[in-house]
């Protein structure tokens, strides 16, 4: 059965299509790369694979959707909102329960954030906000993972230490993202969009290198 | 923009015409004069007694608002509901002395009429102010949270913390206003300020008067001083077993309220439909009619001259116009005016100009004037002028007030309905508006016509309200519920 399923999805923007109709299925336990220059509508066709399956995605969105006025905690906590009651997390907003920073902070370690776990988020800087927003996408142990440039704002160890984290975590993903490199590191799969429809659709291993130049 | 304010102008000046504004005392001036030196020297014999009213004053004003910032919560989540939308918009239409008058009825003098008769109106606003506070608010964590998030923990997380300084800042400004409707309470029978001031003005004891003015100016402005968010915890907890016993509800009377007082008079006596038409009929004709008309013709002279004395006003708190030191006075000028409630500037005037529209006016005015003035001239001090800009009176005309005058009518057009809803409210003090004819009715224990008579009253707020509305999006003068917060200078 497949993890997500896209059959002649599109998209308009005031009246005009900016994306498909087009088909797509991910299986279960694959990692999928969207690649392709920017505006192609690699977010667009995230946000309906986001709409295709609400439940259970973690989401890490260009825009982070972070509250700046919380700490890095509470972002991270809220990940896991849905798996506690009301009166827990409320508590759990003015008083942290123990259990759950130590679960944080265990997340925070994998990408060398351990030391900014009461900061208020809107007093990071760009990368570390990025940081945030994976930790909390890794927090919520989804059954899939939907990011989209999640490493855009990290230099090379880190954002290899970010994609090692992520992909140990999810093995089903679709993760849009500009840098070739890491998409054939990472990916099982990748597909290339241009102008709102599917140019490329290739297993990572097998990848014609001229198709996916003609992508840029 | 000109023309709407020519409309006003040219309303105003109409109305002016209809309405009455002699002055009726014989010796109005000498009075003024007797109240200005027991303003200047104030006798803190009492001091006693004032500061347990003082103490009742900021105990109702906690609780009341303490309580109805928790229902405005509440309701502000599910402000998306018609009907919370209209019943909000029905309670905050109703003036706080008019629900102490409704709860007087069945609770009698306890304090849980006082508490209600703030916590209710209140939490209308709250409602519709903290829903609107939580629509600016950045909602692209709410988006991003699992769809099966509980909708309480999402609100919570996602929207609440992102606008928080701006739902406290409003809350805070909402307490300085709980402060005045508290005192005011007293005029009918809550052991708050306005209680000992009634009674020192009756017999006539200007130094009393006085010392209870400058005690709850103090108060007001130094609010900011004291109230500070560690201790409001302290003071929410302590202020409800401060409010003083009163006297004990006596709940027969709820009861007869409710099944038999404002029951109308002829459904009571079985005259049915055709008795209850005339009745009705009688009641609109002669109580309610001449109340609107009186109502209206009041608000649209006081909304002029609240205009005119913001636009006069807003330059003695401008860098623009005066140095440090002048704008330091004009600040204190314009915190006296906007710290004395209109209610209870109204009744001093009246009591030294007897009985006319022109106390309230002035009381209207100089109240709502302040308030206004205080933010165009706050708004005044962002503007850059370039270097070789003009000065003074041409500095005003040409570089200031072209500037300003857009906000000037946003906020003026917002101060409409508040406006109102204090015209109607004055009448209990002898001007015949609508509040005039309630408050006779509730005299004479008519309370099935006072009822009919403040549901008239709401629905003529609500009224105003839409229009203000209409004709702020008609200008395109938008104000965000924040930028409508006077902060204290």
């Amino acid at each position: 059965m497949a993890a997500l399923l896209l059959d002649g999805a599109r998209a308009d923007y005031g009246g005009s299509p900016v994306l498909g109709p087009l088909d797509l299925k991910v299986e279960r336990g694959e990692c999928v790369a969207l690649v392709g220059r920017s505006g192609a509508g690699k977010s667009t066709l995230l946000s309906l694979l986001r709409d295709a399956k609400r439940r259970d995605a973690a989401l890490v969105p260009q825009n982070l959707g972070l509250v700046d006025t919380l700490s890095v905690f509470h972002n991270v906590y809220m990940g896991q909102l849905a798996q506690h009651s009301n009166l827990y997390n409320l508590i759990n907003l003015a008083r942290p329960f123990a259990a759950q920073v130590t679960a944080v902070q265990a997340e925070l370690e994998h990408l060398d954030m351990s030391n900014s776990l009461w900061t208020r988020t809107g007093e990071l800087s760009g990368g570390q906000r990025q940081r945030v927003a994976v930790a909390r996408a890794l927090f919520q142990a989804g059954e899939v993972l939907l990011a989209d440039e999640p490493v855009s704002a990290l230099d090379g160890p880190r954002a290899i230490a970010v994609m090692d984290a992520l992909s140990a975590r999810y093995e089903t993903a679709v993760i849009a993202m500009h840098d070739v490199d890491l998409a054939l590191r990472y990916a099982d799969r990748l597909v290339g969009i241009r102008d709102g429809l599917i140019a490329l659709d290739q297993p990572a291993d097998q990848i014609n290198y001229d198709a996916l130049r003609a992508l840029y | 923009m000109v023309r709407t304010s020519l409309w006003l102008l040219f309303i105003a000046l109409a109305a002016i015409w209809v309405a009455d504004l002699e002055i009726r005392a014989v010796s109005p001036w000498a009075e003024l004069g007797r109240l200005a030196a027991g303003l200047i020297q104030p006798d803190f014999t009492t001091i006693n007694s004032a500061s347990v009213a003082l103490l009742r004053t900021v105990a109702f004003a906690f609780t009341g608002v303490g309580l109805a910032a928790i229902l405005g919560m509440a309701l502000a989540f599910i402000f998306h509901w018609r009907v919370v939308r209209t019943g909000c918009a029905f309670v905050r239409a109703i003036h706080e002395l008019f629900w102490a008058l409704i709860f007087l009825q069945f609770f009698g003098l306890h304090p849980l009429t006082g508490v209600l008769a703030i916590a209710i109106p209140y939490a209308g606003v709250f409602a519709r102010v903290y829903s609107e506070i939580l629509e600016e608010g950045d909602q692209r964590a709410n988006e991003t949270l699992p769809a099966d998030t509980p909708v309480i923990s999402r609100f919570w997380y996602a929207r609440v913390p992102d606008m928080w300084s701006h739902l406290m800042s409003y809350t805070s400004y909402r307490l300085e206003c709980g402060m005045r409707s508290s005192a005011i309470l007293g005029f009918v029978g809550m052991p708050t300020l306005g209680f000992y001031l009634e009674s020192a003005y009756a017999e006539g004891q200007y130094s009393e008067v006085g010392m209870l003015l400058l005690l709850f100016l103090i108060l007001i402005a130094s609010l900011r001083l004291w109230v500070r968010p560690r201790l409001v915890v302290f003071y929410l907890l302590a202020a409800p077993w401060l409010l003083g016993t009163g006297l004990p509800i006596v709940w027969g009377n709820a009861t007869r309220f409710f099944t038999q007082d404002i029951i109308p008079a002829p459904l009571r006596n079985g005259e049915g439909l055709i008795g209850l038409t005339s009745w009705l009929g009688d009641l609109i004709w002669y109580q309610a009619l001449p109340g609107i008309g009186a109502t209206l013709v009041l608000t649209q002279i006081a909304l002029v001259a609240t205009g005119v004395i913001a636009l006069l006003s807003f330059p003695l708190i401008s860098r623009l116009f005066v140095g440090p030191v002048g704008r330091f006075s004009g600040h204190g000028a314009l915190i006296i005016g906007r710290s004395i409630p209109e209610y209870l500037l109204a009744y001093i005037l009246l009591q030294l100009w007897g009985p006319s529209m022109l106390p309230a006016v002035v009381a209207l005015a100089i109240h709502n004037g302040a308030i206004i003035g205080h933010l165009i001239g706050r708004q005044s001090n962002g503007l850059m002028l370039r270097p070789d800009a003009p000065s003074g009176f041409n500095r005003y005309t040409y570089e200031a007030l072209p500037r300003l005058y857009r906000p000037f009518l946003a906020f003026l057009f917002y101060r409409w309905e508040i406006i109102m809803r204090e015209t109607a409210i004055l009448g209990i003090l002898g001007i015949t508006t609508l509040g005039f004819y309630v408050d006779s009715a509730i005299q004479e224990l008519r309370f099935d016509r006072a009822i009919v008579l403040i549901l008239i009253t709401a629905l003529l707020n609500i009224g105003v309200d839409a229009l203000a509305r209409r004709l702020r999006r008609a200008l395109a003068l938008r104000t965000t519920p924040t930028a409508q917060v006077p902060i204290q200078p």
